[in-house]
């Protein structure tokens, strides 16, 4: 729904009322009527369900008990406990519990119990964590009056886990402990609020109900259910020993922990621990797949792998008012041509010949495992619309006892979620096969580059680099022709025909219409062309070693490289090498407007916008000819990359910025990233289509693309890291028989100058149950859609209001949740689902993001820039980039070969002694502590102390002691994360430059502004409660 | 006292001059009654052997407005030093130099042998000549072949130290930087934009910003503040470079498919090197050579499609309003032949193809600067080759046959006045006091610049009596014309030529027989053309032939004697007896008459009309025909069918054609091969006398003739036929009943129609 709010003002306006649940309805539900609910939906809860909600409710427990127990019950939070002294207790007292509540999971998550536990522990601690961490404590022990700030922060940690411990001892009624802890809660909760400041004054009058409520709550469980009262209050009682254990338990209790509040870190652990290194078969519809983070091997067995294709939910809501309701935005990520590790099936070729791909006769969906043969196997019925088509005699198989053919497992169409199909002539433009594609090379020649030796330096490394143009597996040599073009404000063409003596050059001035002056010689092969081209690299550094033009073009760089595409009449990429804000004249001509006035204004959207409507025309016109940009840009100052950016970022192009360029810094990562770009495996000229089974429909589609019309998504290349997000709105119902399917087909040319078909089938599950909804929920996926989503609106609305769109949407589905599908607690207690456990950080996260947090501080450029790098993210570089890795690599065990576990991104997690690598996908800081071990420093720098070490590099010294290969491997693993090069920026504790590093704790309190998690999760929770009220 | 004719002849070889009237009439009114205006053709640098340059400045006089040259008729005051000019009345102080003068000791320019003279100007800055060589590459492979071939042998014909300029066209326009290393550096321009000259100087990088780039390279030897250009370098530096530049030039690369022409951007290639030469080297000598193998089919300047089943443009087309392309083009090449005349640039067109090339529209563009036109079927020609070597020729001093920039002032005594000048000029548009508003040609202005000349660029100088009647001039009393040309010397020199001459006054109404005397037919009739032509140009051809038949009458009646309504008392004086022939064949010939042209012939034409000297154009006119015979030595025949004899071989001049025709029985005996039987030797000599004296036309003449050898009965014998007073044709062959010669299909009239009509008409009071 929020997506239809950035689109469209008008919703966004009325947002938050439109938003809101109507409390007195739900109200009524209250617990009762969840309770009743469920039942019917959930046949899993079993054990769990008594041992939670169905203890409280005895009538449906089964039901209400799973919803809980997997979203509250998921909830990490109950980690922390377990990584402080406590864990053993922890796990020793959930030990019993085990047993139940496997078999009451179908989920995957089920497979260990440790791990359920562990869940369940974090959804005590969520729902206590409003409350119930300091809660648990505090509201049982300490006064729930007014603590004091100050209190808070003497760091209570111990205090908490152990109260949380003492929450998985009680857990036999976990229902309870989660109201219980919420009863008790109430009180920090309001506390918390009243730190937030101006928020608590609005707060306050429910903290003095809070206790009343509080009160008032414990009746209603209690009215629910009798027993539950009695652990809730017994939870305190109960607790004691954990506060015990956690030392000074009342002053604690006020300060809400960073510990207890749910962790990424530990959700990725779980994950990983439970399903990291394992098969994960996509045999199921609506399973939810292993966290972007947890490496674990695919098979394909009927669904697309979560490489190609994750969705925010895995179970889709029947109706549209429930996905009204739950406000729980419905997407896919699509990522066509993810790479696939070495280990796994690639991708089958179905080759029909000319008869093509096997179609349905009415909406076109491509043969796949959805489609159910009938008649004996001469007809089939299309999963899709239902439509009956026959089968064309050549595909013709006679059916098996189950109605399947009888290849059904020779065919990958009918058996594999993902396959590839060669396209007949009918797909190609103008019924001709395409020519392979080609690549052109495009240096600005100005002063500048030329100055700073750019120019030399990429004319060197396309020597090497040419040499690995991309090919299919199947080649000897690449099909790619390569061409050359430099330019300032004029552009120079190269004819580097394989026969000629030396390059010829030829000048095109007219920069206002610009045409390509030669056909014959300007692409050729590299091989055949190796001298020549060679001669001319040469000499492009000489030739302008003199020149002293500092204007230069840039639209009509972009053109000629279209137009010699056209002329060639094949699919390419530009790879434009570009320094500054083109401003000599020509079309695309740009004004200096980086005005930092704007910001805070309703006029900030201008500052995203492109200056001309000649990049966007541009843009359109690039990918009706196949024309991908790659641009690297190396601006020295404002170059507006609002606009610059524009086309690459609509072709299927890549942005690389290297502000600020210099020679001995920037080199290495400008030079992998060039590597990296050319060798892409890529595909050109696409149209992507993504066909939906009847009930639902592909509405909004975000991504390096273009769209002509409301279906057909094109892109003028799509590379291995480019990820196309579509979101889905109900046209009826759904039936929880049928599912909802999905199928993505990308029409592309491949390398080789094939045209083929890719195909994605994913099949999920629906529901009417929302709890169904909200425990398939992948929060990846719907932080990579929110931000882009928001990342779109921003170039329409104010930053004010989508900020807050994105909080009140966090708490609308939370609060929905919370009505719906929780166990009834304490109003003020704060519940989240174990799917959306980290939720509010990740948003948080977004919300920090320096597109949507407007800082003048932060240049134009650099917001622009990473406004439409997370358009084209999957959900693995969204994750990374919006919750950094924090590597203490102090801890390195130089014996073992795992990499470090990661901590918080938060400034608590640092410590004087320590040493901690810190990525976020971009770039790279290696954070040292002013008392880092020498011998440490040693091992790494080869210098005798932090003193010596050269912050001025960008490189670490290969040695060969094990700390330097244990982290320079660990820094390889990180950037294998990531499809940008990242550079390293060495960061000493207390020095100036460590205020980049400190941006990206993004836990904590932004240098530049920025909730910090605690504070945005009190805000959340203040806004769940205005909702629930 | 000599006759008239070798008066003329005498003052036709000292000053390039002939007029109409050598005995001008003294009253505006007597002289409209002439008929024939008051006019001269002038060949400005007509070559004088014996003419020296003198090494000093002319003496000007003072009067702001007249700055008339001293010359042989000023008078002088040798005691005081002092002159009187002979147009103003002004008295002028001698220069200090002078100081030594007497009567026995006078300056040249006071010798009445001296009426013309030449001065050389030492002072200024000497600019090398320019050669920008414009390249149409969408050509056969040969025809390109042979057209390297000849701009390579070019290279060698140049000045060392000219400067060359290379632009290729084709579907784009390539502008070559000469002066490059290791890799060849062209810039590129679409073939269908047109661009101002600026654009083109900011394009080409010769706008002042680029400068400093250009000085930053510190090897460049400034010896010559003008080599700044890289698109412009002397010959001797870039030989090599550019002969190779030249071996590599491919034909146009891109694709032209089935049933289309090239697309060849000329239109564009012109704008381009006129914006170029503009930048850089304005007021130069400089020539833009447009070497061009078919019509422009794009962009500005396009005279046809690339659709090659429309076909180009025809008369008949033209007369229709059908030709969609010309008014544009025409209007395209105007403007630039507009503006490479003011900054003193020539352009040449060589055109070279079967079809037509587009020259009626790119005419202007060697009209109006002087350049020269040449059109041939193929570069793979000996008549192409031929004549582009000769652009090169050097006269008897070693220099090029070639000025440029020149400007032509006229100064006239205040009796007369400038009614218009029609030639390669263009009009410098300076008014003054002997400007007629009477307007004939390219008129209002005393001035005119040449860009381009050479030795036998001749102009017809058309003047207006304004003596009026009442005011009568004393007897003796002379006018005088003062031509004063400065030019810019193949040398790179500037120089200055200066013809004064003088002629008497007469009063028409008592010495009528004076001013008859002294009219000069040959002059006249090519005055008369050139006006009918000028004409043509702007009006329809059949407005023309009556105008110049009205011209004719009304000569005849004022000149003729005769009897009132008695045709057969008509006669003509010998001084007029010519006229009314030339006038006949005139009516004839390919400038006033399209039929059987294409327009691009006519232009051709016209173009090579306006701007030779009187000898050739009355070739032009009236084509020679000499008759070759066993009887006697070569004789010059009547242009009449019945000089077509059998027992003779006939060699025909029309300075655009070299026809050599064997008659019936001449072919026969060569078809039998008497040439070869040693008895028959005389044979073979009679046959090869005609060969011989075609061989010396075809070396002088410029531009090359189309050499035809026909024989009776050949296809090729059109062209003669087609020129000869049809005496006898078909309707009247039988009436004639002997076997005198042969009769031409034609409906034609003969000349004796045509003189009887004119005896009648001329004798009758209608007109």
């Amino acid at each position: 729904m929020s997506q239809q709010g950035y689109v469209a003002t008008p919703p966004y306006s009325q947002s938050q009322p439109g938003i809101g649940l109507s409390p007195p309805h739900y109200g009524h539900y209250g617990d009762p009527s969840h309770a009743l609910s469920p039942p019917g939906v959930m046949k899993s809860a079993g054990p769990l369900g008594a041992a939670a909600p169905g203890a409280m409710l005895p009538p449906g427990p089964p039901p209400s008990g799973p919803h809980q127990f997997g979203q509250n019950g998921a909830h990490a939070s109950g980690h922390p406990p377990q990584r402080f002294p406590g864990p053993a207790p922890v796990t020793s007292s959930y030990a019993p519990y085990p047993p139940s509540a496997p078999p009451s999971y179908p989920g995957p998550a089920s497979a260990s119990p440790t791990s359920r536990l562990g869940s369940q522990l974090g959804a005590l601690q969520i729902s206590g964590y409003g409350s119930s961490q300091p809660g648990t404590a505090p509201p049982g022990q300490g006064p729930p009056g007014p603590p004091l700030p100050s209190t808070f922060q003497s760091p209570p940690r111990p205090a908490q886990p152990s109260a949380l411990q003492p929450g998985p001892q009680l857990l036999p009624p976990p229902p309870t402990t989660l109201n219980g802890p919420g009863a008790p809660a109430l009180p920090p909760a309001y506390r918390q609020d009243g730190l937030l400041g101006p928020a608590s004054t609005q707060f306050q009058p429910p903290p003095p109900p809070g206790q009343g409520p509080g009160a008032g709550y414990p009746p209603q469980q209690a009215g629910s259910g009798p027993q539950m009262a009695g652990p809730q209050l017994s939870y305190p009682g109960g607790f004691p020993g954990g506060p015990a254990q956690m030392a000074g338990p009342p002053p604690p209790q006020k300060k809400l922990d960073p510990d207890s509040i749910p962790s990424p870190i530990q959700v990725i652990e779980s994950d990983r621990a439970t399903r990291g290194g394992q098969v994960y078969t996509t045999n199921t519809r609506g399973q939810v797949p292993p966290l972007v983070t947890t490496d674990c091997m695919i098979q394909d067995q009927g669904n697309a792998s979560p490489r190609y294709i994750r969705c925010t939910t895995y179970c889709f809501p029947c109706t549209a008012d429930m996905a009204k309701q739950s406000q729980i935005p419905l997407a896919a990520v699509i990522k066509p041509f993810a790479t696939i590790p070495s280990d796994e099936t690639p991708l089958f070729l179905v080759n029909h010949g000319e008869n093509g791909p096997v179609r349905c006769n009415r909406c076109k969906a491509y043969m796949c495992p959805f489609m159910q043969f009938i008649d004996g196997g001469r007809r089939f019925q299309c999963g899709f619309c239902s439509c009956v088509s026959d089968v064309p005699p050549f595909y013709f198989q006679h059916l098996d006892h189950i109605g399947r053919r009888l290849d059904h497992y020779e065919k990958p169409e009918l058996s594999l979620g993902s396959y590839e199909y060669v396209a007949t002539l009918d797909y190609c433009r103008k019924n001709k096969p395409p020519n392979p594609p080609a690549f052109i090379f495009m240096i600005d020649v100005s002063y500048s580059n030329v100055k700073n030796g750019l120019v030399k330096l990429i004319c060197e490394e396309l020597k090497t680099v040419l040499e690995k143009l991309p090919k299919e597996e199947q080649e000897e040599t690449s099909a790619v022709r390569v061409g050359f073009i430099t330019y300032n404000k004029v552009l120079h063409f190269f004819n580097v025909k394989s026969n000629l003596a030396q390059p010829q050059m030829m000048v095109v001035t007219d920069v206002g219409e610009v045409f390509v002056p030669l056909l014959d010689g300007f692409l050729v092969s590299y091989q055949e062309s190796q001298s020549v081209i060679h001669n001319l690299l040469d000499q492009i550094p000489e030739m302008f070693a003199d020149s002293n033009e500092n204007e230069t073009v840039f639209a009509p760089v972009i053109q000629a490289g279209m137009e010699a595409l056209k002329a060639a009449d094949c699919p390419g990429k530009l790879f434009i090498f570009h320094s500054s804000l083109p401003t000599a004249e020509a079309p695309g001509k740009l004004k200096n407007r980086d005005d930092k006035k704007l910001v805070n204004t309703d006029k900030e959207k201008m500052l995203f916008q492109p200056q001309t409507h000649v990049y966007d025309a541009l843009a359109k016109d690039c990918v009706a000819h196949g024309c991908s940009v790659t641009l690297f840009l190396f601006p020295s100052q404002h170059a507006d990359v609002a606009s610059l950016g524009l086309v690459p970022l609509l072709t299927g192009g890549t942005l690389y910025k290297y502000s600020n360029f210099q020679m001995h810094l920037d080199s290495q990562q400008f030079l992998n990233d060039l590597r990296n770009d050319i060798e892409k495996k890529i595909g050109f000229d696409a149209i992507m289509r993504v066909r939906t089974s009847t009930g639902f429909r592909a509405t909004d589609f975000f991504g390096g693309i273009v769209m002509n019309n409301t279906t057909d998504v094109e892109m003028a290349a799509v590379d291995c890291d480019k990820a196309v997000t579509v979101e889905f709105k109900h046209d009826d119902k759904l039936s929880e028989d049928s599912g909802a399917l999905i199928q993505c087909a990308v029409l592309y040319t491949t390398l080789g100058g094939q045209r083929r078909l890719r195909i994605h089938n994913l099949g999920l599950s629906c529901s009417s149950q929302l709890g169904d909804l909200y425990k398939s929920c992948e929060t990846d996926a719907l932080v990579n859609f929110f931000a882009k989503s928001a990342f779109k609106a921003v170039l329409h609305q104010p930053l004010k209001v989508i900020r807050e769109i994105l909080v009140s949407q966090t708490a609308h589905m939370l609060a929905c949740y919370r009505k719906n599908c929780a166990s009834p607690s304490a109003a003020s207690q704060l519940i989240l689902p174990d799917s959306m456990k980290v939720l509010p950080v990740y948003m948080n996260c977004l919300l920090k993001n320096c597109v949507l947090l407007s800082r003048p501080e932060t240049p134009t450029d650099e917001r622009a820039f990473q406004r439409q790098l997370v358009l084209t993210m999957g959900v693995a570089d969204s994750q990374l980039f919006f919750y950094p890795q924090l590597l203490p690599i102090h801890t390195l065990d130089v014996k073992s070969s795992a990499p470090p576990a990661a901590v918080r991104c938060s400034e608590s997690r640092l410590s004087e002694e320590g040493i901690f690598l810190l990525a976020d996908g971009l770039s790279m800081f290696l954070w040292l502590g002013v008392s880092s071990p020498p011998e440490l420093i040693q091992g790494i720098f080869n210098v005798p102390s932090l003193a010596h070490v050269n912050t001025d590099t960008t490189l670490l010294p290969e040695l060969g002691s094990p700390h330097s290969r244990r982290l320079r491997r660990a820094m390889s693993a990180v950037q294998h994360r990531s499809p940008y090069a990242m550079k390293l920026t060495i960061v000493k504790q207390r020095e100036p430059p460590e205020a980049g590093f400190r941006q990206l704790l993004v836990e904590d309190k932004g240098p530049q502004g920025g909730a910090s998690y605690v504070d945005f999760l009190c805000c959340v929770h203040k806004e769940i409660c205005q909702l629930l009220n | 006292m000599a006759t008239y004719l070798e008066f003329i002849q005498q003052n036709e070889e000292r000053d390039g001059v002939r007029f109409s009237w050598n005995v001008w009439p003294s009253s505006r009114l007597e002289a409209t009654r002439m008929v024939v205006p008051l006019a001269c053709l002038l060949t400005p640098l007509k070559e004088r052997p014996d003419l020296p340059p003198v090494q000093y400045e002319p003496v000007l006089c003072s009067r702001p407005t007249c700055k008339a040259v001293l010359n042989p008729l000023c008078q002088v005051d040798y005691r005081a030093k002092l002159w009187a000019c002979n147009f103003c009345f002004q008295r002028n102080q001698f220069p200090p130099a002078y100081a030594g003068i007497s009567e026995v000791n006078q300056p040249a320019e006071l010798m009445p042998q001296f009426s013309t003279i030449e001065y050389m100007i030492q002072r200024g800055a000497q600019s090398p000549l320019i050669f920008l060589y414009v390249v149409d590459t969408c050509l056969e492979e040969d025809d390109l072949q042979a057209l390297k071939e000849s701009l390579q042998m070019s290279l060698s014909l140049l000045p060392p130290d000219a400067l060359v300029g290379l632009i290729t066209f084709g579907r784009m326009v390539q502008v070559h930087e000469l002066s490059c290393e290791g890799i060849s550096k062209s810039y590129v321009f679409r073939g269908t934009k047109d661009l101002t000259a600026k654009q083109i100087q900011d394009m080409l990088g010769l706008t002042k910003p680029a400068m400093p780039m250009q000085q930053a390279r510190p090897p460049q030897p400034q010896e010559n503040p003008f080599v700044s250009s890289r698109f412009l370098q002397p010959i001797h530096k870039i030989d090599m470079n550019l002969t190779d530049l030249l071996g590599e030039l491919q034909r146009d690369p891109w694709p032209v498919t089935q049933g289309k022409r090239p697309l060849r951007s000329t239109g564009v290639a012109l704008s381009i090197a006129v914006g170029l030469l503009e930048g850089t080297f304005p007021n130069t000598g400089a020539r833009i050579m447009l070497f061009t193998g078919g019509p422009p089919t794009q962009g500005p300047g396009m005279v046809v499609g690339d659709e090659l089943k429309i076909p180009i443009r025809s008369w008949h087309d033209i007369e229709k309003d059908n030709a969609r392309f010309m008014k544009k083009a025409t209007k395209h090449y105007e403007m630039l032949a507009n503006r490479t005349a003011t900054n003193g640039h020539c352009i040449d067109i060589y055109a070279c193809a079967l079809d037509q090339t587009g020259l009626l529209e790119m005419k202007c563009c060697a009209n109006l600067t002087g350049g020269h036109m040449v059109m041939g079927d193929s570069f793979n020609t000996s008549l192409f080759k031929q004549t582009f070597q000769r652009i090169f020729s050097k006269d008897f001093n070693g220099d090029f046959r070639m000025a440029f920039g020149a400007t032509l002032e006229v100064k006239t005594s205040r009796e007369l006045k400038i009614a218009g000048a029609i030639g390669p000029c263009v009009s410098l548009n300076v008014k003054g006091p002997c400007v007629s508003e009477n307007e004939l040609g390219v008129s209002g202005t005393s001035q005119w610049k040449i860009c381009g000349l050479d030795s036998t660029s001749t102009l017809g100088i058309y003047f207006e009596v304004v003596n009026q009647h009442n005011a009568p001039i004393p007897q003796g009393g002379r006018g005088a014309i003062q031509f004063v040309t400065q030019y810019q010397h193949s040398s790179t020199q500037r120089r200055i030529r200066v013809t004064t001459i003088a002629r008497n006054w007469a009063d028409a109404q008592s010495q009528l027989r004076h001013i008859e005397a002294a009219f000069d037919q040959e002059a006249a009739a090519v005055l008369m053309a050139r006006l009918g032509v000028f004409r043509a140009e702007s009006e329809e051809g059949p407005d023309v032939l009556r105008w110049l038949d009205r011209q004719l009458i009304r000569l005849c009646q004022k000149f003729g004697q005769y009897d009132k309504e008695d045709p057969t008392s008509f006669r003509l004086s010998d001084s007029f007896s010519l006229y009314p022939q030339f006038m006949f064949h005139l009516r004839r010939s390919p400038f006033l008459q399209v039929f059987n042209n294409s327009p691009d012939e006519s232009s051709y034409y016209r173009h090579h009309f306006a701007r030779q000297d009187l000898t050739q154009s009355l070739i032009m006119i009236q084509p020679i025909l000499y008759s070759y015979s066993f009887q006697g030595p070569p004789e010059p025949v009547l242009l009449d069918s019945s000089s077509i004899l059998a027992d003779r071989i006939l060699l025909m001049d029309t300075f655009f054609q070299i026809v050599i025709y064997l008659g019936e029985t001449i072919a026969q005996w060569r078809k039998a091969g008497y040439q070869d039987m040693p008895e028959y030797k005389n044979f073979k000599h009679l046959l090869q006398a005609p060969l011989d004296d075609a061989q010396e036309i075809l070396q002088a003449r410029f531009p090359m003739p189309r050499y035809i050898n026909t024989e009776h009965g050949g296809s090729q014998a059109r062209f003669l036929l087609s020129k000869v007073n049809p005496s006898q044709t078909h309707n009247n062959l039988y009436a004639w009943g002997q076997e005198t010669g042969a009769p031409i299909l034609t409906d034609d009239v003969s000349l004796q129609v045509f003189m009887d009509h004119l005896k009648k008409l001329a004798v009758s009071n209608a007109c």
